[in-house]
């Protein structure tokens, strides 16, 4: 087990080197650069003052120098400043915006699996049924539904007819007045939407993969033998076949690490929600290189370590995993 | 002048900084209610996040939205787009044009309760020229040839030479040397909470979400009524206008179609004023003069006449703005109301291009020595524009001219085909300056890489004007030489001037006291107010 972990780690310091130099090439191959986001166009910037901008960034530097500098300085944990007029360190714009992100994104995952699980589970037992087939046009539909245009009607609906939930933001004006119960209250009436969309949204993926492995076990021989010794269904279903169907949705639990910051540029667009994806599309626009580049590691990093947890919950979890037989 | 990337910025930013010389049926504002009490907040909603509080050192529109608020520089533009007296009491330029003297107004204080004195703007000049400081607006003060602070309320400058921009330059806003003098402006904590001689003072950024601003008890024209200003980030505009109907934002500007066939309810009009006025910018087609094919007049005006400005008008803006003729706003001093460009006509843009050579060939498309009239307009992803393209496009194809559209994002437009010179026609915008010295854009000077006037614009005439407008302050002079280069663009048709859209700002009914004028709505904000029992905040 100790071997295979430090294999395992050894390997994640190639893999991030080569994750640097993507995240490197691909925001420089885009065309233009910040100095051009700034001031093209404008009749008030004079070539001189271009030269002047491009200096100050360290753009005038040749490229195999520049991705030295930075890799050097991101080896010291340093992401650089941002090219934005602001010049704020990288990691500050960052940290700014991952809580929220970050606490949304788990209370959508959380009732994502939450219900997820429990729908697969009842598709595969009730395989080809109405209720079966029921289930799976609720989760296409909301698999199919363009989120912004669900989460628009929601907005108009709920928020100018009914007026019983806040259009978008986090914070209700003059909410900081409040009881801390109170403030508590607004904040989840303005998350509300947010969360329930976005489940409503990623429920067909993981509910379908549950009932398609679900079914797989359930036609395990095992089973047929746990049926036979005459054990109640429930017990069969949730004691011996549920523990086996669980398992690849480890793998889909290590993936979503990276997610929990990634967060959704049209959904923060619509709701006004100040989070990660927000942050990076602006980044790209604006060619905001040290920004984009400091997310794409730090999101590529988290792919890595969350495929890496995977694998050691599973070896855990799977004991042939873990005696490295198969 | 910043060529406008998104017109819904631009409309938004334009809402609040906009102008017109003749409001158009401005609708009766309700005053009645009660009389001015002080209180309640104004709401307001932006498309983009300011990036940089101290407004040297940003170009962004809602970076100046408030900025404006609270800094103010030594002039300002009044609601007529006359320049007047703001941290200056009152200036002299000297007989010659080389020198402006300005007399500071006594007892303005800081946010922090400094007093304001000539050393503030002797410091702004400085760090705006210091080569270190990373802005774009150094250009107009290097002009300058010395700057002296002669006493802790008089501040001169002289020119080397009569530069007519320098006055309006000098509506920067000044920063606080107190604060900045001797320290990194880069670093300084004012990015992100600003001390300025404005109207209202800085309270709170909470980053994504919302600027707060609040009443300046001691502002030198007297204290805003409004107790605060709320400037909400919405990067939707649908949302925004959701958050509108719902009460969530007090203010926005309107797209035509949510002005025109979405609030013409009489619930949405009984809650809300609605405000309608030219915008200060232009929507035009411009040819690539280095082609052989544009470098002759006659298929340039052939194109004007073959484009029916009023139906781009009436369909992508469903009428609320008016047909172009020129580079000004119509009714601001430098506008001439009449002059000779084509008129649309279809019969004579054939009339033209068959003087030109072309022929009509087999595939209904006009032909000259074997090659195709046949064009690529590259616009940035704006619906309007687009939308525009469209409508020029069948227009074009009835008299033979085949036209392809191209669509791109607008850091790679500007990169890979605006500077390298390599498009046939672009439709794109420029906002309209208050001042009208439009040099940078029409001077045969400004051709190269980067440069405005990548059209590649030559005509020593204009050239000539340029330099005399811009070297006198008497504005009938001024004058005479921008009526000259409207008439000359006018016969030459370097760009097709298509439309100056109007400004659609929608406002709470609570809010009192508005006063509609050619510079918008936003002139006299520390006028506005809630009447006591109606304020909710």
């Amino acid at each position: 087990m100790a071997n295979y972990l430090l294999k395992r780690i050894l390997m994640l310091f190639p893999m991030m080197l080569g994750i640097t130099l993507i995240a490197f090439v691909v925001i420089h191959l885009a065309p233009g650069e910040p100095v051009d986001m700034q001031t093209s166009m404008s009749p008030k910037v004079s070539a001189a003052s271009k030269a002047r901008l491009r200096e100050f960034y360290g753009l005038d530097k040749p490229l195999h120098v520049q991705y030295g500098l930075w890799l050097s300085n991101l080896a010291r944990f340093d992401f650089g400043r941002s090219f934005a007029p602001d010049n704020r360190p990288v990691t500050e714009k960052i940290v700014e915006r991952i809580p929220i992100t970050l606490s949304l994104n788990i209370i959508a995952l959380i009732l994502e699996f939450g219900l997820a699980i429990p729908i697969g589970i009842i598709a595969a037992v009730h395989r080809d049924t109405l209720l079966d087939r029921g289930i799976s046009v609720f989760v296409f539909v909301g698999f199919a539904v363009p989120t912004f245009w669900l989460a628009l009607l929601c907005m108009y609906f709920f928020g100018v007819k009914l007026n019983w939930l806040p259009i978008s933001g986090l914070h209700s004006l003059g909410s900081e007045q409040l009881p801390p119960l109170a403030r508590y209250w607004d904040l989840a009436k303005h998350l509300f939407l947010p969360v329930v969309i976005a489940t409503f949204g990623s429920l067909a993926g993981l509910s379908r993969y549950m009932r398609s492995t679900m079914l797989e076990v359930l036609s395990q021989d095992y089973i047929s033998t746990a049926r036979a010794k005459g054990l109640r269904e429930r017990a069969v279903i949730y004691k011996h076949a549920l523990k086996n169907a669980l398992l690849p949705v480890i793998t889909l639990l290590g993936f979503s690490l990276p997610a929990m910051i990634g967060g959704s540029v049209i959904f923060e667009t619509i709701f006004s929600i100040p989070g990660m994806g927000q942050l990076f599309y602006m980044g790209v626009m604006a060619r905001d290189y040290p920004l984009v580049m400091g997310i794409l590691v730090i999101g590529a990093c988290l792919t890595l370590v969350g495929n890496l947890l995977a694998d050691l919950c599973y070896a855990f979890a799977d004991p042939r995993i873990r005696h490295g037989r198969g | 002048m910043t060529l406008s990337r998104c017109l819904t910025l631009l409309l938004v930013a334009l809402a609040l900084a906009g102008c017109a010389e003749d409001a158009p049926e401005p609708k009766a504002v309700r005053s009645k209610g009660g009389p001015p009490a002080a209180g309640d907040a104004l709401v307001t909603g932006s498309i983009g996040e300011p990036s940089n509080l101290i407004p040297i050192l940003s170009s962004d529109s809602a970076s100046s939205d408030i900025s404006g608020l609270v800094y103010s520089g030594l002039v300002r533009y009044d609601k007529n787009y006359k320049l007047e007296g703001d941290l200056a009491q009152s200036w002299e330029v000297s007989a010659d044009g080389l020198t402006i003297t300005f007399h500071l107004r006594r007892g303005v204080k800081w946010h922090d309760g400094h007093d304001f004195t000539s050393r503030d703007v002797l410091y702004t000049y400085r760090v705006v020229i210091d080569p270190k400081t990373p802005t774009a607006y150094s250009e107009d003060f290097k002009q300058a040839k010395t700057a002296q602070a002669l006493d802790p309320y008089t501040f001169r400058v002289s020119y080397a030479k009569p530069f007519a921009p320098a006055l309006a330059s000098w509506g920067m806003p000044v920063l606080p040397a107190h604060l900045l003098e001797g320290k990194d402006i880069t670093q300084s904590p004012l990015r992100r909470s600003p001390v300025g001689t404005g109207p209202f003072v800085f309270k709170e950024w909470i980053p994504g979400q919302k600027v707060t601003l609040e009443s300046y008890r001691d502002y030198w024209e007297g204290a805003p009524y409004l107790g605060r200003y709320v400037y909400r980030i919405i990067p939707d505009s649908s949302t925004m206008y959701m958050e509108l109907k719902s009460g969530g934002i007090d203010q926005m500007g309107l797209s035509p179609v949510q002005y025109q066939r979405q609030t013409d309810t009489p619930e949405f009009l009984s809650r809300f004023n609605k405000f309608r006025y030219p915008a200060s910018a232009y929507t035009y087609l411009g040819y690539n003069l280095r082609l052989p094919l544009f470098q002759d007049r006659r298929v340039r005006q052939a194109i004007t006449c073959a484009i029916n400005k009023e139906e781009i008008v009436q369909g992508v803006l469903l009428g609320m703005g008016q047909i172009a003729h020129g580079p000004y706003k119509p009714g601001s001093w430098a506008y001439k109301a009449q002059v000779a460009d084509p008129a649309y006509d279809p019969a004579r843009a054939q009339a033209l291009l068959r003087e030109a050579g072309f022929v009509m060939g087999r595939d209904g498309v006009l032909a000259k020595d074997g090659k195709r009239l046949s064009f690529t307009i590259m616009t940035n992803q704006n619906d309007q524009r687009v939308k525009c393209a469209q409508i020029i496009q069948q227009r074009l194809k009835r008299v033979g001219i085949e036209v392809k559209i191209r669509v791109m994002e607008w850091a790679s437009f500007i990169t890979n085909f605006i500077d390298t010179g390599r498009f046939e026609a672009v439709l794109l915008g420029w906002t309209i300056s208050q001042d009208p010295d439009i040099y940078d854009i029409w001077h045969s000077s400004k051709t190269e890489p980067k440069e405005l006037n990548f059209i590649r614009f030559k005509n020593p005439e204009v050239d000539r004007l340029l330099d005399q407008g811009r070297g006198t302050f008497d504005v009938a002079k001024r004058r005479a030489c921008y009526y000259e280069i409207q008439e000359i663009l006018a016969r030459e048709q370097p760009y097709t001037f298509l439309y100056v859209p109007d400004a659609l700002p929608a406002v709470s009914s609570r809010f009192r006291g508005i006063e509609p004028a050619p510079a918008g709505i936003m002139h006299n904000l520390i006028k506005w107010y809630v009447p006591k029992q109606e304020q909710v905040h």
